[in-house]
């Protein structure tokens, strides 16, 4: 594929981003005018308080977190994918969302049985709380998985040891489940369903203000990656200290996940499509474009996602992660299919 | 050609690994030399520790016991970075590599040269279309990875190994897996390389009469005998050769420096005549157990001849060696 097309390919991919979110600010239980829309984005709040309400405080917000979420999935997939040369790895593989659905477990459920107060009836310091155990229990078990990183050899053994871990982390939510009040453990499930919507107000900004410079750090592991591609082996003999790359490429697609997972629960399937889709549409394993590629593309997904969540007649009620899993899964299956044989 | 000169040099080399179960010691007591501009094949049956003793040099095992200098440095004390423009290497493990063309895979053999982001300037780019052109791929440059041969695929990581630019190169049986003339064709570019750009070429192969007839040096490595270094031709004279690949049914012909299978010889007739048709006849003969009688006729004995339009079995007449061989065959 030469420069021009992966060029113009890219420009769409932006293109998506722009319509979809264009349309995800319009439709909805109540439709706007997209004149009406960019009025009010303007900053003209005047014409109707419901609508600007409406844009302003629900759709633009949730918007501009399904774009980074989707980002952030889709790159922090890529990423795993290549460092574990494997396609179907993903965010939610290495046990890193399992590990942010631990702490949120730990402190929504523990709450309630042990200190006695109901996290889920405290409102913002809840949500802060939610929020930053979720980080708390990805990056512990990331370091886990760090440090089996620098002991074991293989990666399959990695991506093995990163699945069991995940299994355990479930177990052990069973377990404080089966200890937990109803309240809380509604609580819990409706954050582990997965939302963009969830985020509100202030914490939106402080979301994608982190995801804006966590994604750009990722740029900085292009040529890592492109090594990476050629095996241990290939990649030591050019230069490339093996342990220390392993290390640096898991950490930037945990926190990645660590921090979405944080502030939406668990989105399923975005981080391991994506890449898929990308590479079946630029028809390369270069970074230098399908890290850019799956970082527009993620983001487009996530908003397309969201808007078939919200279409009328689901009011709302659909959850996101049955959206992405019932979108992303056959595109996936098609690109498989159209791929010539040993293009996996 | 550039003048030979000392590349590497090993010191009493152990070569092994550690695991749980204490160190394993696969060779041992090795010290030897290699020299620019030339190519050395390093032979030996399997297990003989040809693998572990590429690991050794290439720097991805550390040494049991010894030094390796290469350009009179000692291996350990070579970063990384700084070995990655001294060594190139070619290993016999398939890419698992999908959607990469051919110049860009070459380009990779760059990075110790690049900076952060991997950015190519005007001398990246020439010493790359030169390695290409060096290999003869241009005609593949924007193929993709996986629609090559493994003879094509090869070349292209030969190509990487150019584009590093490092004064060695070591290659882990980059014949195999390759059709014959392939094999060839690889062992000849190689060649040229050691003689033209004045490179360090080691590798580890198993076709012995390729290596025999290209290599410059020889390394025979076996365990029990350490490792035997020569030019094939003096190893082949001191009989050494022999002795390292000695088998039932392989003998080494000293004359010609090759090996050859031997059959068992139980039966013998007469064969008449000169010339190709008398060879081939008499190595159809060798491969049923019937050797060549050269004594005088008794009146029981077989005899064939080579005639100008086929041969003559007892003075029947046979059109060609298969014809004349289910003659032979129902007669016995």
């Amino acid at each position: 594929m030469n420069r021009k097309t992966t060029m113009l390919l890219m420009l769409l991919l932006a293109l998506s981003i722009i319509v979809f979110l264009i349309l995800n600010l319009i439709l909805g239980t109540v439709n706007i005018p997209v004149g009406d829309v960019i009025d009010i984005l303007l900053g003209n709040h005047d014409n109707n308080k419901i609508w600007t309400n409406i844009v302003m405080k629900s759709r633009l917000p949730q918007s501009l977190t399904a774009v980074m979420a989707g980002a952030g999935l889709a790159v922090s997939g890529l990423l795993m994918q290549t460092v574990f040369r494997n396609p179907l790895a993903g965010p939610s593989v290495l046990g890193i969302s399992s590990g942010a659905s631990l702490g949120v477990a730990c402190v929504v459920l523990l709450s309630g049985s042990i200190g006695g107060v109901a996290l889920s009836k405290l409102g913002v310091i809840g949500e802060v709380t939610i929020t930053l155990s979720a980080i708390i229990g990805s990056l512990l078990i990331m370091a886990l998985i760090a440090f089996v990183a620098q002991k074991v050899k293989g990666n399959v053994t990695l991506l093995i040891m990163g699945v069991m871990i995940g299994y355990i982390a479930n177990a052990i939510i069973g377990v404080l489940k089966f200890f937990s009040a109803e309240e809380d453990i509604r609580a819990y499930v409706i954050w582990g369903l997965g939302s963009f919507s969830r985020v509100s107000g202030g914490q939106t900004t402080i979301f994608v203000v982190l995801m804006l410079i966590l994604l750009p750090t990722s740029f900085f592991l292009i040529k890592t990656l492109n090594l990476l591609l050629l095996g241990d082996s290939y990649a030591r003999n050019l230069g490339l200290n093996i342990k220390r790359a392993r290390l640096l490429v898991i950490g930037c697609s945990g926190v990645l996940v660590a921090v979405v997972t944080a502030y939406c629960g668990p989105i399923v399937f975005l981080g391991l499509a994506v890449p898929h889709i990308c590479r079946g549409l630029f028809h390369t394993s270069n970074h230098a474009t399908i890290l850019p590629a799956s970082l527009l593309g993620g983001a487009s997904l996530a908003l397309l996602c969201n808007l078939i969540a919200r279409l009328p007649g689901f009011e709302g009620a659909l959850p996101v992660n049955s959206v992405t899993a019932l979108v992303g899964a056959p595109v996936v299956m098609w690109v498989l299919f159209n791929k010539r044989k040993n293009e996996i | 050609m550039k003048y030979k000169e000392e590349t590497i040099r090993i010191i009493d080399l152990e070569t092994g690994y550690h695991s749980k179960k204490g160190t394993t010691v696969i060779t041992t007591g090795i010290s030897a030399s290699l020299y620019s501009g030339e190519l050395t094949c390093l032979l030996g049956p399997n297990g003989a520790g040809k693998s572990t003793l590429l690991k050794t040099l290439t720097a991805f095992l550390p040494p049991l016991k010894g030094e390796i200098c290469i350009q009179h440095k000692s291996l350990a004390e070579y970063s990384d970075a700084e070995l990655s423009k001294v060594i190139g290497v070619v290993l016999t493990e398939k890419l698992n590599l999908i959607n990469m063309s051919v110049e860009e895979l070459v380009e990779m053999g760059r990075s110790p040269y690049t900076g952060f982001w991997g950015h190519m300037n005007e001398t990246d780019r020439r010493i790359v279309s030169e390695s290409i052109t060096l290999v003869g791929i241009d005609h593949l440059k924007e193929r993709m990875i996986q629609t090559l041969s493994d003879g094509e695929r090869q070349k292209v990581m030969i190509a990487k190994a150019l584009a590093q630019e490092t004064p060695v190169i070591f290659l882990d049986e980059p014949t195999a897996f390759l059709d014959y003339p392939s094999k060839v064709e690889i062992m000849q570019l190689l060649q040229r390389l050691a003689r033209e750009k004045g490179k360090t070429v080691f590798l580890s192969i198993h076709d012995l009469e390729l290596a025999l007839q290209i290599a410059d040096k020889v390394w025979l490595l076996d365990r029990p005998h350490g490792v035997t270094i020569g030019t094939p031709e003096d190893l082949a004279l001191n009989g050494d050769m022999g002795k390292y690949f000695h088998r039932d049914g392989v003998e080494f012909e000293h004359e010609r420096g090759l090996f050859k299978i031997c059959h068992k010889i139980d039966k013998t007739v007469k064969l008449i005549g000169e010339g190709a048709k008398f060879n081939m006849v008499k190595k159809a003969l060798a491969r049923q157990g019937i050797g060549i009688n050269t004594n005088d006729v008794t009146s029981n004995d077989i005899i064939i001849e080579i005639a100008d339009d086929g041969y003559l079995y007892n003075g029947e007449k046979a059109v060609s060696i298969e014809i004349l061989l289910d003659m032979l065959n129902d007669s016995i």
